[in-house]
């Protein structure tokens, strides 16, 4: 690869993560912390280009004294593919990079043109639910129904037992996960850092339940805490039950993951 | 969008024909050009590509390959600058008067020096990479390079806040990250060869204005570690989306068998050093010890971190350097978590 190409392939990393960082594409497989970081990285490879090509412009000039000529990129070409291809040469300015560096052009290639979604339902199957123990448990703010992160109520249900939920109407946002039993899940993914580490926080749904439930398809629930409780088949974890009394569909929220 | 077809059909073509660039057979093909074709059969094709990937296995594996590269480029493209930086402002006495003479002393300093460098082992590669470069002893460096994900502040306040009832953990994990760190310093100075580290060859700064050579650096790191990168992230996303978390059951049962399972699960996972903390904590139904063993496995390698220490110091350092320190860890991390835990 040559300096012409590797300014365009990093262009096109900075562009996309500029790309992702910019709207809430990045949402989708990051934390929103990391948005200052990725925009920083995405204006140095977009920096590293363009300093690429600006050395790149001047540079031979100096070095054979070439005047800019219409093409200055042409012959140049010629001497650095050789290279490419002879490793065996000596060369004072070495311009190839290993091949391998091409590969950067897929994960630019699935980010702008496909735009995998958030993890879902699939990744929720086979992922054992985990529900992180909270410090400690306030009373609840006013509200009803009180609208709370599917992690808080489930922390609440698991290690509490239910009983600062007792007696209020929550409402909850997750997608519909289907348990290998039939049991219908409201889940939500948590993340730490990036989609790689996501574990699912899962809710069983008892109650005035839809009768047609799809797997991914995301729901808000209204109901009040139930005692029951079944085990995730995946890992043996605790799954908290919600005695459902209303639910609506309702779109993708941007923030898919609960963090 | 005809336009578009009739300009990507020769593309398509050509490249069947030339197959990877290689510009002494056939026509001569310059990267650039290969680019270009490349970017317009994708985007002609975009629409097939689309539906392949939309079974929900490859979903996964796409989001989860994509998360795992957006995710670690911001820390690479860190660890590139500060490599950069000691590259160009750094001079080579520096590191002579900072570090002991005697590498035997050297790499405890170097290990505990990793603490200060605030990000996960993607930016450790590069920067180690510049300090062999820049003359360090190797062993210090490579002690550098596995304490510096392991132990420092950010990993270690992310551990606490994952085990808000375990605090011996943290403990644990500084001791056994600084321990393994140092051991394989050691191990690399009374056993290593220098001719296996072969830190590959930059562009010289001779020459070069600081701006040209601060540039060239960080041009140079991101292509070499980036392709790695995706290499590892690839392997990453592939078991990680295919291979089902209950084999994970079978193995809880035997203390032996978990601790082996959970290390072989963190160099599977790939995940960045700053969140294995909250997925050991999740693994609730191993033993404190396994998860410790995770803990410190995982930062020093993975298959991320293989790719990348193959790209940064060449496949035959990378292929005994790999193994050596999964051993070491092991062995180590347990024996930290009998001790402690």
């Amino acid at each position: 690869m040559n300096r012409e190409a590797q300014a365009a392939v990093l262009l096109l990393t900075g562009v996309a993560l500029l790309h992702a960082g910019l709207s809430d594409l990045y949402l989708r497989y990051v934390k929103a912390g990391l948005q200052p970081l990725l925009l920083a990285a995405g204006a140095v490879l977009v920096a590293a280009a363009l300093a690429t090509v600006w050395y790149e412009l001047r540079g031979p000039r100096r070095r054979t004294g070439q005047g800019p000529g219409d093409k200055p990129g042409d012959k140049q070409e010629d001497t650095h593919d050789a290279h490419d291809a002879g490793h065996a040469h000596p060369h004072p300015h070495p311009h190839h990079e290993p091949k391998v560096a091409w590969l950067l052009v897929l994960p630019v290639l699935a980010l702008v043109l496909v735009a995998p979604p958030a993890l879902g339902s699939y990744s929720a199957a086979r992922t054992g639910t985990s529900v992180p123990r909270p410090f400690g448990f306030p009373a609840l703010p006013a509200g009803d129904p009180l609208r709370m992160a599917t992690v808080d109520y489930a922390g609440r249900a698991v290690y509490d037992r239910g009983r600062s939920l007792s007696g209020r109407q929550v409402t909850l946002t997750g997608f519909v996960s289907i348990g290998r039993d039939g049991t219908p899940y409201l889940t939500r993914m948590v993340l730490n850092c990036c989609a790689a580490d996501a574990r699912p926080v899962k809710i069983g749904l008892t109650g005035q339940v839809p009768p047609v439930l799809r797997p991914d398809a995301w729901l808000e629930v209204t109901g009040t805490y139930t005692p029951r409780r079944a085990e995730d088949p995946v890992n043996d974890g605790p799954v908290p039950f919600l005695d459902v009394s209303r639910a609506r569909p309702v779109r993708e929220p941007a923030e898919p993951y609960e963090g | 969008m005809t336009v578009t077809k009739e300009a990507a059909a020769p593309a398509g073509t050509a490249r069947q024909d030339t197959g990877p660039p290689d510009p002494e057979q056939g026509w001569r093909v310059s990267s650039p050009l290969v680019l270009t074709m490349l970017l317009l059969v994708v985007l002609t094709l975009q629409g097939p590509v689309r539906q392949a990937l939309s079974a929900p296995v490859m979903q996964s594996w796409t989001t989860v390959f994509v998360a795992v590269v957006v995710q670690a480029l911001p820390f690479l493209v860190l660890g590139v600058l500060l490599s950069a930086v000691l590259a160009v402002c750094v001079p080579p006495s520096f590191f002579a008067r900072a570090l002991p003479r005697r590498p035997a002393l050297a790499v405890p300093v170097a290990g505990v020096a990793g603490a200060v460098l605030p990000g996960c082992e993607c930016a450790s590669v590069p920067v180690a990479g510049a300090m062999v470069r820049r003359g360090v002893a190797p062993a210090a460096a490579l002690t550098f390079l596995l304490s510096a994900p392991a132990i420092n502040p950010v990993v270690l306040t992310a551990t606490a806040v994952a085990f808000p009832d375990e605090p011996r953990m943290v403990v644990a994990r500084f001791a056994a990250g600084l321990l393994v760190a140092c051991v394989m310093g050691w191990l690399w100075q009374r056993l290593g060869r220098p001719d296996l580290l072969r830190p590959k060859a930059h562009p010289s700064a001779e020459g070069q204005g600081r701006g040209a050579a601060f540039w060239g650096s960080v041009r140079h790191d991101v292509m070499h570690a980036g392709g790695f990168l995706v290499v590892g992230a690839m392997a990453a996303a592939t078991l990680k989306s295919f291979v089902p978390e209950d084999v994970l059951r079978l193995a809880s049962g035997n203390p032996v068998v978990s601790v082996l399972a959970l290390a072989v699960l963190a160099v599977v996972l790939s995940i960045c050093s700053e969140a294995d903390a909250f997925v050991a904590a999740s693994l609730s139904q191993f033993s404190l010890t396994a998860r410790l063993v995770f803990l410190v496995v995982g930062p020093m390698i993975d298959l991320k971190l293989f790719a990348l220490q193959a790209g940064a110091f060449g496949r035959a350092f990378a292929v005994r350097f790999a193994p050596a320190t999964f051993a070491v860890a092991v062995v180590l991390g347990s024996a930290t978590g009998a001790v402690l835990l």
